[in-house]
């Protein structure tokens, strides 16, 4: 019994982490069409500017977070511009992958010039530190604050995409860009908005996620073949498959880890291929939001 | 999107032609010159001639993913799982029970052949990002079996100890390497005329066809999942070779040689030199692993930053690869010398 609890403690606040990282993933190539492969790196830099701004600038965790996804966003954008803009559309994938294989290459080599090699950690507030009394039960105060994170990221880009003008859009945009255009929807704001929104939401994630994929130089590398897996089996441009694909990945892999530690990522991929056969075009096909 | 297909459209016509006869004309010398090339590296770098048997191993290896993106438009990022296959099955058979080198290769294509078909007619019905992700999770997962095995593949220990009898009971492996050498190079050769002989030969053409245009291929009749399956199978059988010649030449296999890292940078080489074009697996291996060679061995991650920045510029101002540089290169010089 508790092992079944704490797997699904762990399971789900895991896969809130890769919920909020993946989702920007998923809607950027819901819209635009290009399989981003540096989508972990952004979360990293994310990641490491927290960590600077916490640790060399002594920030407390909040305006950290704040000043990570804020810096991670303005830097990125010009990347949007200078090469993204010129890879849209799914004409050729293959280049879509190298020019963002190559770009998380020198986004590594680069935050190791800054940063060095070493494990960063972001030092968390007293509050984050204790327990949260849930009934009988007591579960860590982190992996509360990140679950309740991934429901608000959840219900917010909901409502966004729902409920608001910018959504409205945005699906037109999805469903036929050409003709949104004509409708004199600017497609092109609309991009540079949605890659900012989707990198803002992987820096996001990284900082929120430290405790649960540690950050070095190789996080770019490591961890993107997750965040690959989660939007396969989620459907791309899908918010709620995201979030479904994201939980039932984290937990099978928590309780692969739990139960079956030697064999490690074994179930993960298991899961995905079984899960693959059964729905190709992740659980929620068809559907924009 | 519709405006710059108008640009492009009598842009290619035009020097699209001169561009076909080039590359026919390239097509044509290309074995032979990897030959020489292969031959002078030989007498010109003597100490170097580790390296240069791992590059013709990786060419092999780069090669057979070629045959699969370049001719069957199958991305992949898991060809990584037929080498390591074709390699562990190299390796533990010369471990037990054979040591002829070239039994060794039969055994590692068979092996590689064997897994890709398997596989391959579980997942070619995918497109996209799911296959995408269906060739990792496969690749994943033979990677996984091969960590558990432990008795027989030695698990993250690596299998060692394969000491392969001499080439055709003459020539003995030697400690300088030589004889690895020319023995990957000519099962190189050998590979790449083969190679040529599928692409050409009507399953080839068919695979082609499927890669331009799937849905008429099964209008006129054809069965586009199988021929993919059978173009998957015949990459596998390159792949496993590569990774039976990996073990022979090098003595060892590791969890490496099954990993998503292998997969992946097999996919930057071939990209590099430039898919579609067999020669363009060699060239691509040959700069890609040339260049690592010597930024690697002061810092892993000087090394990340030049290919990443030379990525980007291969995707942004040379799309078709290093290849498909030389063919320009070829073409002024030609379209002067006819002006002349």
């Amino acid at each position: 019994m508790e092992t079944i609890f704490g797997i699904a403690v762990d399971g789900i606040a895991y896969g809130m982490i890769l919920f909020i990282i993946s989702v920007g993933l998923s809607v950027t190539l819901g819209l635009m069409r290009v399989v981003n492969l540096a989508h972990g790196a952004f979360a990293m830099v994310g990641g490491y500017v927290a960590s600077y701004a916490a640790q060399a600038a002594g920030l407390p965790y909040a305006a950290a977070l704040v000043v990570a996804v804020v810096l991670t966003v303005v830097a990125t954008l010009p990347l949007e511009r200078l090469l993204y803009r010129r890879i849209y559309g799914s004409a050729n994938e293959l280049n879509q992958v190298l020019l963002t294989i190559g770009l998380t290459f020198v986004i590594v080599a680069g935050v190791n010039y800054l940063f060095g090699p070493t494990l960063k950690r972001i030092p968390l507030p007293d509050l984050l530190l204790g327990t949260v009394s849930l009934g009988p039960k007591a579960i860590p105060a982190h992996r509360a604050f990140v679950i309740g994170a991934g429901a608000l990221t959840l219900l917010g880009l909901w409502w966004l995409l729902e409920r608001t003008d910018f959504g409205i859009r945005l699906r037109a945009a999805v469903d036929d860009p050409a003709m949104a255009a004509a409708l004199g929807i600017r497609t092109e704001r609309l991009y540079l908005a949605t890659f900012a929104l989707g990198t803002g939401l992987a820096a996001l994630g990284g900082v929120l996620g430290a405790e649960l994929l540690p950050l070095e130089p190789y996080y770019a590398i490591r961890y993107i073949v997750l965040f690959l897996a989660v939007v396969a089996v989620g459907g791309a441009g899908s918010i709620f498959g995201s979030a479904a694909a994201a939980l039932a990945l984290g937990i099978v892999d928590t309780a692969g880890k739990y139960l079956i530690p030697n064999f490690g990522e074994f179930f993960f991929y298991a899961a995905l291929i079984l899960i693959l056969f059964r729905w190709p075009h992740g659980f929620f096909k068809g559907r924009t939001a | 999107m519709t405006t710059m297909a108008d640009h492009s459209a009598p842009e290619t016509t035009t020097p699209g032609n001169t561009l076909m006869t080039t590359r026919r004309g390239i097509d044509w010398i290309g074995i032979p010159v990897v030959a020489a090339v292969g031959l002078a590296a030989y007498w010109l770098l003597p100490d170097d001639l580790g390296l240069l048997t791992r590059i013709l191993s990786s060419a092999l290896f780069v090669l057979s993913l070629d045959l699969v993106l370049g001719y069957g438009g199958i991305a992949t990022l898991g060809q990584a799982a037929m080498f390591g296959a074709g390699a562990y099955a190299a390796g533990i058979a010369a471990v037990n029970w054979v040591a002829d080198p070239f039994a060794l290769l039969a055994v590692g294509g068979v092996a590689g052949g064997l897994v890709a078909l398997a596989t391959g007619a579980l997942i070619l019905h995918a497109r996209g990002l799911t296959l995408l992700m269906l060739t990792i999770a496969v690749a994943q997962i033979v990677q996984e079996v091969a960590n558990k095995a432990r008795d027989w593949t030695g698990g993250s220990d690596g299998l060692s100890g394969i000491e392969p009898a001499p080439v055709l009971g003459m020539f003995r492996f030697d400690m300088y390497g030589r004889t690895s050498y020319l023995f990957a190079l000519a099962v190189l050769v050998v590979a790449l005329v083969v190679a040529r002989r599928i692409v050409r030969s009507p399953f080839g053409l068919a695979c082609r066809g499927v890669k331009e245009d799937p849905l008429r291929v099964s209008a006129i009749g054809g069965s586009p999942k199988l021929y993919l399956v059978a173009l998957y199978g015949v990459a596998g059988v390159f792949a496993g070779v590569a990774g039976g010649l990996t073990a022979v030449t090098s003595g060892i296999v590791g969890l490496d040689s099954v990993g998503f890292s292998w997969s992946a940078e097999a996919l930057v080489m071939l990209v590099l030199g430039g898919t579609g074009r067999l020669y363009g697996a060699v060239i691509g291996t040959a700069a890609f692993m040339g260049i690592h060679h010597i930024l690697a061995a002061s810092d892993p991650f000087h090394w990340m930053a030049f290919i990443g920045l030379f990525l980007i510029g291969i995707v942004l101002f040379l799309p078709g690869g290093i290849a498909s540089g030389v063919e320009r290169l070829v073409g002024l010089v030609r379209g002067k010398e006819d002006r002349a």
